[in-house]
């Protein structure tokens, strides 16, 4: 048998991004391998007929109530029994904080190899090649599989979920897991929402960062604005993190995030190689530096060199315009 | 306590990356290699629960070849107590499933433990998968990419980075955590550290990292990102990304 599964991810009942990419980017693998497809969704409350939109024909639904939290042994527990149900060889998910953490413990459990946050998946003469990072974005791994059966976990934002079905329901069926001694034994007590329920740099499709070139923490609301304006998140450099301007969940960069955002705008950053390293990958970059030298110019799509206490203002009041907000 | 703390060494983040001739390794020989910047934040830990745990010791694990040992000796004279560097032969590039193999029968002659440390990822590999690895090999329940550790009462209590927040994770011990930026800052070693380092334990051992379960195929450049136009105005910009990128 073979197949390819999806585990989409959710959080109370609602999928991420990343698992309507990883659902598009499954369909299209099965389609390539002339293979079955099928999507999992665990916990409650999900509407799992609502992926037959991303391509998903088939979703099996853990829904028991002992899987409304995540807990990567448990959600490990489920990933197999519908491995095993579905007979799927190649299993896939987003390299999100909950997929990075569950791969592993799927892939040792299946005796599978293991490739993460892949940033593309193809077929060279019939077997699955991952592409990855590594060197932080300074090279990319071609990785084959030695194993029948295969991990993989894709970077968010980077396969993107290209058309719709329309009215197209998934077929929905039940999963029971029976759950084993230790799934439970790590409880999630409670997730804390980062402070005004703020979107995540990483899952954010516009980024606006900013650096030491602002000045003061204060005139970060000037990137807020502008971050809201665009539905945006703000993200920061590690100059502004290590000051303590910035929350350390906002740096981009080799040890911080790496992000793929449609548009990255990038106010008073210089562009050191470990802030590139967290954000080449976006499609369109922005610079804004008074430095017509500064290295963050050389990755830019679009620069615009000077003041950006006089550019943001203005760049936020045309978009707004340009926006109709 | 027993604390065990997974080390690896990486070319420093300023480094140039350079493909070998084969295109299966990079040219290391301009490269300055340093602990995982990610691993100082698990080392660190370590020590203080040490620190706060009388009678604990720490010990560092690390599967690589020879010239890993000066790293060793980095987090020794951060005020580890010993070492333990199991030989990488034939361990395959980026296999992550083959390290954690090597560590878990490495981990696996240390005793009762209590918690075992990784850092959240290595900034060579990227993978952040060997910390869950080896809990799964162990047995043993894990959070990762924690910012926030409190052990007490047979528990450890964390907080592990998501998207837009944190979750709060009890965990039983013996556990496994990896480490984020966030958890604590890092010392330097002190003179006295360092003194004291060359007294203390490293020892080596051979691998049991099992068959192979990916391959390297080949390493490539990333597409470069040329450099693009600077624009005079911001409502240049705006037609731009409007009309030329389409993305607004
Ligand atoms: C181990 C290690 C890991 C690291 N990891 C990261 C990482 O993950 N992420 C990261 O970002 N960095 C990282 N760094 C730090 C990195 O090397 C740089 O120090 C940092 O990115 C610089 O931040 P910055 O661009 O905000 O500040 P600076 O380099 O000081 O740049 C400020 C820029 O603002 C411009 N500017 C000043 N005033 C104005 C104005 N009024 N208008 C417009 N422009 C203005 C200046 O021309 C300058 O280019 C790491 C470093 C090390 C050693
Ligand atoms: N060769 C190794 N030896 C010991 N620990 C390692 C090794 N490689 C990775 N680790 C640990 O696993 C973490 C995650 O690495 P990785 O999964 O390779 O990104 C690192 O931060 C280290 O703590």
């Amino acid at each position: 048998m073979a197949g390819v599964l999806t585990f989409a991810e959710s959080r109370d009942g609602q999928f991420k991004k990343a698992a309507f990419e990883a659902v598009a980017e499954g369909r299209r693998l099965a389609d390539e391998m002339g293979v079955p497809f099928t999507a999992l969704a665990i916990g409650p409350d999900t509407d799992a007929a609502s992926l037959g939109a991303y391509g998903a024909d088939r979703v099996l639904s853990a829904g028991q109530a002992e899987l409304k939290a995540y807990s990567n042994e448990s959600y490990a527990t489920a990933v197999v029994a519908a491995v095993e149900h579905s007979g799927a060889d190649v299993v896939l998910m987003g390299a999100t904080a909950m997929g990075k953490d569950l791969a592993p413990r799927v892939a040792a459990r299946l005796g599978a190899g293991l490739a993460a946050d892949c940033t593309a998946l193809r077929l060279d003469g019939g077997s699955l090649v991952a592409v990855r990072p590594v060197y932080s974005g300074k090279a990319l791994a071609e990785i084959g599989f030695k194993t029948p059966r295969k991990v993989v976990t894709l970077r968010p934002n980077v396969f993107g979920v290209k058309s719709l079905r329309e009215n197209a329901d998934a077929t929905v069926e039940p999963l029971a897991v029976a759950l084993g001694s230790n799934d439970l034994r790590a409880v999630v007590e409670a997730v804390v929402a980062a402070a005004g329920g703020k979107l995540d740099v990483s899952e954010a499709d516009i980024v606006v960062s900013g650096g030491r070139g602002l000045k003061t923490p204060e005139n970060f609301a000037m990137l807020e604005e502008l971050a809201a304006v665009l539905g945006g998140a703000v993200g920061a450099s590690r100059a502004v993190v290590d000051a303590g301007w910035r929350p350390h969940e906002e740096q981009v960069g080799q040890t911080g995030k790496v992000v793929s955002p449609t548009i990255y705008i990038a106010c008073g950053i210089s562009g050191a190689v470990q802030h590139l390293a967290g954000m080449t990958g976006s499609k369109v970059i922005i610079a804004i530096n008074k430095d017509a030298d500064a290295p963050i110019f050389s990755v830019a799509d679009y620069g615009l060199v000077g003041d950006v206490f006089e550019i943001v203002p203005a760049l936020t009041a045309a978009f707004k315009k340009a926006l109709n907000r | 306590m027993n604390l065990v703390c997974c080390i690896t060494q990486v070319p420093d983040t300023a480094a140039r990356i350079k493909l070998a001739a084969d295109g299966k390794a990079i040219e290391t020989s301009d490269v300055n290699f340093v602990l995982n910047p990610y691993d100082e934040f698990a080392v660190e830990e370590a020590l203080r629960l040490r620190d706060q745990n009388p009678g604990s010791t720490v010990t560092i694990v690390t599967v690589g070849d020879e010239s890993v040992t000066s790293t060793l000796r980095k987090t020794l004279a951060m005020g580890a107590d010993k070492a333990v560097r199991v030989n990488a032969a034939g361990v395959g590039p980026f296999d992550a499933a083959q390290i954690a193999a090597a560590l878990v029968a490495a981990i696996g002659k240390l005793g009762p433990l209590d918690l075992v440390l990784f850092g959240k990822e290595s900034t060579a590999a990227n993978d952040g998968q060997v910390g869950p690895l080896v809990a799964e090999g162990l047995g043993l329940p894990s959070a990762s990419v924690v910012v926030k550790l409190t052990v007490a009462d047979g528990k450890a209590t964390v907080e592990r980075e998501i998207e837009g927040g944190v979750e709060r994770v009890t965990l039983p011990l013996p556990a496994v955590v990896t480490a984020q930026k966030g958890l604590n800052e890092p010392r330097l070693p002190s003179v006295k550290g360092i003194m004291m380092s060359k007294s203390k334990p490293v020892t080596t051992e051979d691998a049991a990292p099992g068959e192979p379960r990916i391959e390297l195929i080949r390493l490539t450049r990333p597409a470069a990102k040329s450099g693009g136009r600077k624009l005079g105005s911001v409502d240049e910009l705006i037609a731009a990304l409007r009309d030329e990128a389409k993305v607004i």
